[in-house]
């Protein structure tokens, strides 16, 4: 019985240590993908800060109003002007398609028999 | 163990024999029983003491260790926090009231060379001059001929550059990573901005600190990484800011000014929507300070912030809502404006004769120095020198700008009757043109008093009450009238109802004994709607002249009020504002029959 027990205890600590050793390096391979993922998100970071000036470059009001000048022609913008703002009285219905007439009445006799 | 008999019967029956007391061999054996336990004690003491002993001198070795590990190990951020550790920019972005982009950082690199690395040190400095012609061939070769072991040889470069000086192949030419501030929109709010330098240099990294503007107000807070990288974001918009600008520059080239500057302010939070100073510069290249001279003239000076100058009639504004609001005057009182006032040797005179007498209304409409003294006079100077405080008119403005305290107003020391009767009109104290804008935006909102800021503000808080409802209300409808048939006919917008008030004030010399006689300053200070004015916009020229006429003009009603409607035309669009018809306030309805 305790010669048992002593087997038991040693196969227990040896397949103890080979999870454990499992485990060490499985956490060391996380952590170098993670190393990895932290640069890459530093980079696509770093990337993005650059986009971002770009965007604010290409879009720096002194080069949009060069633009809008070169391409008059094609796009006609002008700088907003206080008539260009409108009342939505302004804006048109658009037409009501009216329905066939199916079964016409003789106004004009009608009117003619009233008087 | 073999046990030791407390009495052995063998010494018992000798000790008997001898007639000697047998209980003595009893006392001694358990005496010697005795010591033997207590060393047996005593041994396992010491040990456990000795363990003890061990385990705190191993406790203490392990922190020791551990804190000479800590200090002496490079600082590295912590790779297993989950938590998505965000790598931050060294400083935050600076953004507009609607987040596009002010300033933000751009990732360079910095080239140094190391002299004693190099294989052919005379040709990489001749290649180096063919691609930065703004180096020195001669220098460049004598330092890296030199006893030099490191030097820098260009703060900033481009990667086109990088590549460039890569190709010279050159062992000796090194790059280090720089993070550089970069304003993409140029020129635009530069002085709002103001700039950034690199502080403490190493090979790896440079700290980016601000030189002036918000850069340098907010420097601790842009770099402190516990706001997380958030942007600052300020009350200008960038829209507007540059069509304030655009229109500025205009105006400047157009009235033969030196210098010009606009201030565009909402009226009931503060928030200044658009600085312009011109001329400015490009804050990417940041431009080396005068050393000397006037300071007013380098592109850096700020003249809405720093620069303080008489802002003649515009101050007038102020004389009339204090009597108002004291109960002297109603905007019909009869004021006497017959000219020349004479005041001790002291002669006050009014750019056209106006005749024996005006209304309160049409003191400001027409702008009579002789009328506001004669309202001044009432008022009296202790009172007059408080309400100017109140208003803020003797301090520097509150915004937060670095440069704010250096446009402290300059008042008089002392406060004659005679000075009283000046500064009514606008001559004697000199303010910014910020220190104008928050003036008339406390004094047409209502009547509360706002401070300047140049941060985006989220709640509006109700400043201190300076003038009531009524006198602002009375105030509004003044301002128009000067616009409708008063001094700044031209200021007229249809759509915005403009009031305002111009101001001419000569520029003193520069002995400060007297003053120009054809160089002025000619402020518009108006504010739009002026049945409910939503802003405030200053304009100031320094040193117009319009030359369309037979004889130049001056004053500010044919200089700086075409500039400040043209401004209010292109920029209420864009601040969202309808063009509405003004409400006329006695519309009669005739009924008419038929």
């Amino acid at each position: 019985m305790r010669s048992l027990i002593v087997v038991l205890a040693a196969a227990a600590v040896m397949a103890l240590a080979f999870w454990a050793y499992r485990e060490n390096y499985r956490t060391q391979a996380e952590l170098a993908e993670i190393r990895e993922l932290q640069r890459e998100i530093g980079q696509y970071r770093e990337s993005l800060g650059v986009l971002r000036a770009e965007w604010a470059y290409l879009n720096r009001p002194d080069r949009l109003r060069g633009l809008a000048d070169i391409n008059f022609e094609r796009l006609g913008l002008l700088p907003l002007d206080p008539r260009q703002f409108g009342g939505i009285s302004e804006v048109r219905y658009p037409a009501v398609a009216l329905p066939p007439i199916t079964d016409p009445v003789d106004t004009v006799a009608l009117s003619e028999v009233a008087q | 163990m073999t046990r030791t008999p407390l009495r052995p019967l063998a010494r018992i029956l000798s000790a008997r024999e001898k007639g000697e007391n047998p209980d003595a061999i009893e006392r001694e054996n358990i005496r010697l029983r005795h010591e033997a336990m207590r060393d047996k004690a005593r041994v396992r003491a010491e040990g456990r003491l000795l363990l003890l002993g061990l385990a705190f001198l191993a406790a203490f070795i392990t922190v020791g260790a551990r804190m000479g590990v800590l200090a002496s190990t490079e600082p590295a951020e912590p790779q297993t926090a989950a938590t998505g550790a965000s790598i931050i920019a060294q400083r935050a972005d600076i953004t507009d009231r609607k987040g596009r982009i002010l300033a933000t950082n751009l990732v360079t690199h910095s080239l140094y060379a190391q002299p004693q690395l190099m294989v052919d040190p005379a040709r990489a400095a001749s290649e180096l001059v063919a691609i930065f012609p703004d180096l020195d061939e001669e220098r460049l070769k004598a330092d890296f001929g030199g006893k030099r072991k490191f030097l820098w040889v260009k703060k900033k470069i481009s990667p086109e550059q990088m590549q460039l000086v890569h190709e010279i192949g050159d062992p000796g030419l090194l790059f280090g990573p720089r993070e550089m501030r970069l304003y993409p929109n140029g020129a635009i709010a530069a002085h709002v901005l103001g700039g950034a330098s690199f502080g403490r240099e190493g090979v790896h990294s440079a700290e980016v600190v601000g030189v002036a503007g918000v850069e340098k107000t907010f420097d601790g807070w842009l770099r402190d990484p516990a706001n997380g990288g958030a942007p600052l974001a300020l009350s200008l918009d960038l829209t507007i800011q540059s069509t304030v600008e655009d229109v500025l520059y205009g105006g400047m080239k157009l009235m033969n000014a030196k210098g010009a500057t606009a201030v565009l302010m909402d009226v009931h939070s503060g928030e200044v929507v658009a600085l312009a100073s011109l001329p400015d510069f490009d804050p990417n290249t940041r431009p080396a300070p005068l050393l000397k001279g006037d300071p007013s003239d380098s592109p850096l000076f700020n003249r809405a912030v720093q620069g303080v100058y008489e802002l003649g009639s515009t101050f007038k504004i102020f004389a009339v809502a204090q009597a108002m609001e004291l109960g002297l005057v109603a905007p019909t009182t009869m004021v006497e404006t017959k000219g020349p006032m004479f005041w001790g040797k002291f002669k006050i005179r009014d750019f056209h004769n106006y005749g024996p007498q005006l209304s309160v209304t049409d003191v400001i409409v027409k702008s009579s120095n002789i009328g506001t003294a004669h309202i001044a006079q009432l008022i009296g100077g202790e009172r007059q020198q408080q309400f100017l405080q109140a208003l803020g008119m003797f301090d520097a403005t509150s915004i937060e700008l670095v440069e704010a305290p250096t446009g402290k107003p300059l008042r008089p020391a002392k406060w004659p009757e005679i000075t009283t009767l000046t500064v009514s009109y606008g001559h004697g104290v000199a303010a910014s043109p910020l220190h104008l804008a928050s003036a008339y935006a406390s004094l047409v909102n209502g009547g509360t008093r706002i401070t300047p800021t140049i941060l985006k503000r989220d709640k509006v808080e109700t400043g201190a009450r300076l003038v009531s409802e009524v006198t602002s209300a009375t105030i509004r409808d003044m301002l128009r009238q000067v616009v409708v048939r008063g001094t700044a006919s031209f200021g007229e917008v249809p759509g915005y109802a403009v009031g305002g008030k111009t101001g001419t004030a000569d520029k003193p010399l520069a002995n400060g004994k007297g003053y120009h006689k054809d160089k002025v300053i000619a402020t518009f200070a108006s504010i739009f709607p002026a049945n409910d004015p939503k802003y405030v916009l200053v304009v100031s020229l320094d040193e117009p002249v319009e030359t369309s006429g037979t004889e130049p003009r001056r004053t500010a009603g044919w200089t700086a009020v075409p500039v400040g409607a043209e401004i209010i035309r292109r920029a209420a669009p864009l601040l969202g504002l309808r063009p509405e018809l003004e409400p006329v306030a006695e519309a009669g309805v005739i009924r008419v029959r038929n």
